[in-house]
């Protein structure tokens, strides 16, 4: 049996010394009535078996497109060096480290990781991670919940519509309530947002880039807030905030991302990792667990869990969030990813990747009756305007070879002919001539 | 070691991309860019590797040492699993891609393999259905309670507690409470529900109870059958915490037994890698009244056996995760089971049992065992009178063995937990005997000596509340 070393001999023994007879004995707690019903489990397969299976379904999905689909997840480069040494086991059969002495790499890149994004985000803490982006929102909102003992959160609805949907699932109307401030065309409505901020506000959260790609300053929306004592939470995309004016300089209390840009793969949805900073006067209310840098009984430097008091193994039902495992391997992708590429390499794959979708905008609003949705300026992502309903024409390039972007039809109300594109650093000249040709010939075909 | 930013050399450059036709500056203005550059390292390609090649050499894992983590099954992760999860036709595929029109059709296999788990899982527990999206344990927990709650806010039950034992893990009740929920905590007997505090606890405000089981003692719950009776009289819900779930696969089906919700931590009973914290993934399983409420889009097949996703549930709750879930951890479970199969996975149980009793009692003169009886899958012991389980543990690393999980739960005093797990030999049990014995007789005979370890490690005791008092969280806060 595979990855059960003992023999024989071996069991026997063990059995003798624990004083039973058979293994079944060791099951005695479990009286008849509570025995399965059945379990239909099919018997096992050999490992090459398993694989050629594993390599089967993998090959039945389409990873050959051209593809411009974001939407709040972009194919960068994953630099080899991440798989090489985040493959070393020595971190990914570790687990949390508790016993900090036999932990110092887990503990040491960790605090690392706190420390290159609160500098990428001019922010002053940063956690080791939470699931994913929409969590991390979530969490942003449970703490200015806590931090003002106030429980309504205004939200921008140009953020990630599916981190949105993440929000109502996960809220609970007795402690916190969202009030969604509707798009102006696809870029924020700051009046709106403001007028919405009441004595019962504890944090006003928004997007930039926005999910319509639209870059923002929300300096003035924050210094309103930060007047009416209202938490200021923006979500941003990790790559182009080498470049974008940062939450910090805003002046955000709290600033979140999905890390996938930062070096993971797209993984149909997962694992990526949420990324979550604040200033320093949150930091009791923060979520998840946090690095702190001390001294050992030798005067040595070395790493520990922190500020544990906050967490659920200490203060149980009055934690400041129920998290435990984490995403700690994507944190170490996005560690050694910031690493490898440093500061100049982050800010040319941001600078690529909008090169490349000025190029897309070119090519594509040149087509008769394709238009963007305005005038915003943009970051690696746009909202197009089609003469047609974005998913049919989709269909129809998709049957061709190219994915043109997300329809937005499903997502927001009167957008059936918006298409939202994305490119990265890794979208060729050719792919967007390609995506060009095909959509001129699928708008022309039907007029 | 020398931090990443204190090795960085301005103009140094990695894995540096093409120059860009045009700068950020060129392409947006100014008063939407950031006016400082980040302040990212900047090192060679092998000044990275050699970093954090160097950084991993500091850390203990599976691979390199025993790893009798309690309530962590910290068993071997099989490489083919790994293999399994980096194929390009899983890691290059965009999610949204499945919900563009028609594009299931250029995503079957991976739907498949959300489909298999979900079939997998179902019969492993006997549970109706599952939902892959929670991204761990404790949001498995939050989905779970959730679910809970709108089943009964569908049947017009107005419920507000939820009863938590106290051997149950902190994420029960911090989940419940981030549900919305009161909790109720009960105390446990002979280190088991005691079926008359439960009686007592009980009343139409009770919307569930959450069980651990066997719960974080390593013990059976032997009133099971009672408790679900109980619970069942006022319509309350019985979750199932599937943390211990190695102990039982094969023996015990949840779902036959009365349970309506369960939680499994793929990362601990179907062998993904815990990471160094993470990810896992932490689906969740429920009893038929339970289907309805489940996130969307639930994987369905057609006539024609190919897969889509069915978003057309109004009862559900919603959306757990932004997709399925973690994705690449369901494929290396999926491939672990598959490999296992139903009767490698009960072999598997039967031996992570056999290997912690036969742990307990050879430990039984060693260490204080307070509930000597036949054991599950784990077992907690307290520190002999005199010793505290921190500097055991402590001289457990010294001694090249990571400890076990040490004050949890915390219903037991200077309480260790040592979870085996299966895939351990019984050399390394002999092995690891001899070093907790000998760690304990450091302890009794020279105390100081205990409390200095450990001494062989990189680094010793680390002053934990200077860090939280000076709070130094990153570089830039020294
Ligand atoms: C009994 C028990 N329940 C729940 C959890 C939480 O699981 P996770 O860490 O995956 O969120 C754990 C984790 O250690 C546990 O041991």
């Amino acid at each position: 049996m595979p990855f059960v070393p003992h023999t024989e001999a071996e069991i026997r023994q063990m059995l003798a010394v624990i004083g039973l007879t058979s293994l079944d004995d060791l099951f005695a707690d479990i009286t008849p009535e509570l025995r399965p019903r059945s379990f239909n489990v099919p018997a096992g397969k050999t490992e090459s078996a398993v694989l050629a299976r594993m390599e089967a379904l993998a090959g039945k999905n389409r990873t050959d497109l051209i593809s411009f689909l974001g939407a709040g997840f972009y194919q960068h480069a994953v630099p080899s060096v991440i798989d090489a040494l985040t493959g070393r086991s020595e971190f990914y059969t570790a687990y949390t480290p508790y016993q900090p002495e036999c932990s110092q790499g887990t503990l040491q890149a960790i605090f690392e990781f706190q420390t290159a994004v609160a500098r990428l985000f001019d922010m002053e803490c940063c956690n080791a991670s939470v699931y994913d982006g929409g969590s991390a929102l979530f969490e942003a909102a449970m703490m200015a919940v806590r931090h003002t003992k106030r429980h309504s959160i205004v939200v921008d609805e140009c953020i990630n519509p599916l981190w949105r949907a993440q929000l109502e699932t996960w809220h609970n109307e007795g402690i916190v309530h969202f009030v969604t401030v509707p798009h102006k065309n696809g870029t924020s409505d700051m009046a709106a947002l403001k007028a919405a901020i009441t004595d019962n506000t504890a944090a006003v959260m928004v997007q930039n880039p926005n999910f319509f790609g639209a870059v923002e300053d929300f300096s003035e929306l924050f210094a309103h807030a930060r007047a009416h004592k209202v938490l200021s939470v923006i979500s941003v995309y990790p790559v182009l905030q080498s470049v974008l004016k940062t939450p910090g300089e805003m002046g955000a209390d709290v600033a979140v991302a999905d890390g996938q840009s930062l070096g993971q793969y797209l993984n149909f949805g997962g694992p990526y990792l949420g990324i979550m900073t604040c200033r320093k006067d949150c930091i009791r209310q923060f979520p998840g667990r946090i690095v702190g840098r001390t001294k050992d009984v030798d005067g040595e430097t070395g790493y520990v869990l922190t500020l544990q008091a906050r967490e659920q193994h200490i203060r149980r039902a009055k934690a400041t969030s129920n998290i435990c495992s984490n995403q700690a391997l994507c944190a170490l992708r996005a560690l050694i990813y910031l690493a490898v590429v440093g500061r100049q390499g982050l800010m040319r794959v941001a600078e690529n990747s909008m090169v490349m979708a000025r190029k897309a905008v070119e090519k594509l609003t040149a087509i008769s009756g394709v238009h963007l949705l305005n005038d915003a300026p943009f970051g690696n992502e746009v909202a197009l305007v089609l003469p047609k309903p974005a998913a049919a024409v989709a269909a129809s390039l998709m049957a061709q070879g190219i994915v043109p972007g997300f329809p937005l039809g499903g997502l927001y109300a009167g957008m059936d002919n918006v298409l939202l594109l994305a490119c990265t650093e890794l979208t060729s000249s050719q792919q967007v001539d390609a995506l060009a040709s095909a959509l001129a010939s699928a708008l022309g075909g039907a007029q | 070691m020398k931090s990443l930013f204190a090795q960085s050399v301005a103009g140094r450059v990695g894995y540096l991309p093409e120059k860009p036709e045009k700068s950020a500056a060129e392409l947006l203005s100014a008063h939407l860019l950031r006016k400082v550059e980040p302040q990212l390292p900047e090192l060679s390609e092998l000044d990275v590797v050699r970093h954090f090649t160097r950084l991993s050499q500091q850390n203990f894992g599976v691979d390199s040492h025993f790893y009798p983590l309690g309530s962590c099954t910290m068993k071997y992760n099989p490489k083919f699993t790994e293999q399994a999860a980096a194929l390009p036709g899983f890691t290059r595929l965009h999610p949204l891609l499945a919900q563009m029109p028609e594009g299931e059709r250029y995503t079957q296999g991976a739907l498949q393999c959300l489909w298999d788990m979900e079939q997998a899982l179902k019969e492993i527990t006997g549970m109706a259905g599952y939902t892959l999206q929670p991204m761990a344990g404790a949001n498995g927990e939050f989905t779970g309670v959730k679910l809970i709650a709108a089943y009964h806010k569908d049947k017009g039950n107005k419920k507000t507690k939820i009863i938590v034992p106290d051997s149950a893990h902190g994420t029960n009740p911090a989940s419940a409470v981030l549900a919305g929920y009161d909790i109720v905590n009960i105390e446990s007997k002979d280190g088991m529900i005691d079926p008359e505090t439960l009686e007592a606890a009980l009343d139409d405000d009770v919307a569930a109870l959450m069980m651990t089981c066997p719960n974080t003692l390593g013990l059976f719950e032997t009133h099971l059958p009672q408790i679900v009776e109980k619970l069942r009289k006022v319509d309350a819900l019985l979750y199932y915490d599937g943390a211990n779930m190695n102990a039982v696969l094969g023996q015990m089906r949840v779902g036959d037994v009365g349970f309506d919700v369960v939680h499994l931590n793929v990362h601990k009973t179907f062998a993904t890698p815990h990471g160094g914290g993470g990810p896992g993934a932490g689906p969740v399983g429920v009893s038929e009244k339970l289907l309805p409420y489940l996130p969307v889009g639930r994987v369905e097949k057609r006539a024609d056996d190919s897969f889509f996703l069915n978003f057309d549930y109004p009862k559900s709750i919603g959306h757990i995760a932004p997709f399925y879930g973690n994705f690449g951890i369901v494929v290396r479970g999926l491939a672990y089971i598959e490999r296992l199969g139903g009767e490698g996975l009960r072999r598997a149980s039967t031996f992570a049992v056999l290997n912690a009793n036969y742990l307990r009692v050879v430990l039984q003169d060693t260490l204080d065992i307070p509930y000597n009886r036949v054991c599950m899958h784990e077992f907690v012991a307290s520190a002999p009178e005199g010793q505290r389980a921190l500097d055991i543990a402590k001289g457990l690393l010294d001694r090249g063995y990571h400890a076990p999980t040490i004050y949890f739960p915390l219903i037991v005093k200077e309480c260790l937990m040592p979870e085996p797990t299966e895939t351990e030999s019984k050399q390394t049990l002999d092995a690891f005997v001899e070093a907790l014995m000998d760690a304990v007789a450091e302890g009794r005979d020279t105390p100081e000596k205990a409390h200095e370890a450990p001494v062989t490690l990189p680094i010793r005791r680390l002053d934990e509340t200077a860090a939280a008092r000076q709070m130094v969280l990153t570089e830039d806060m020294a």
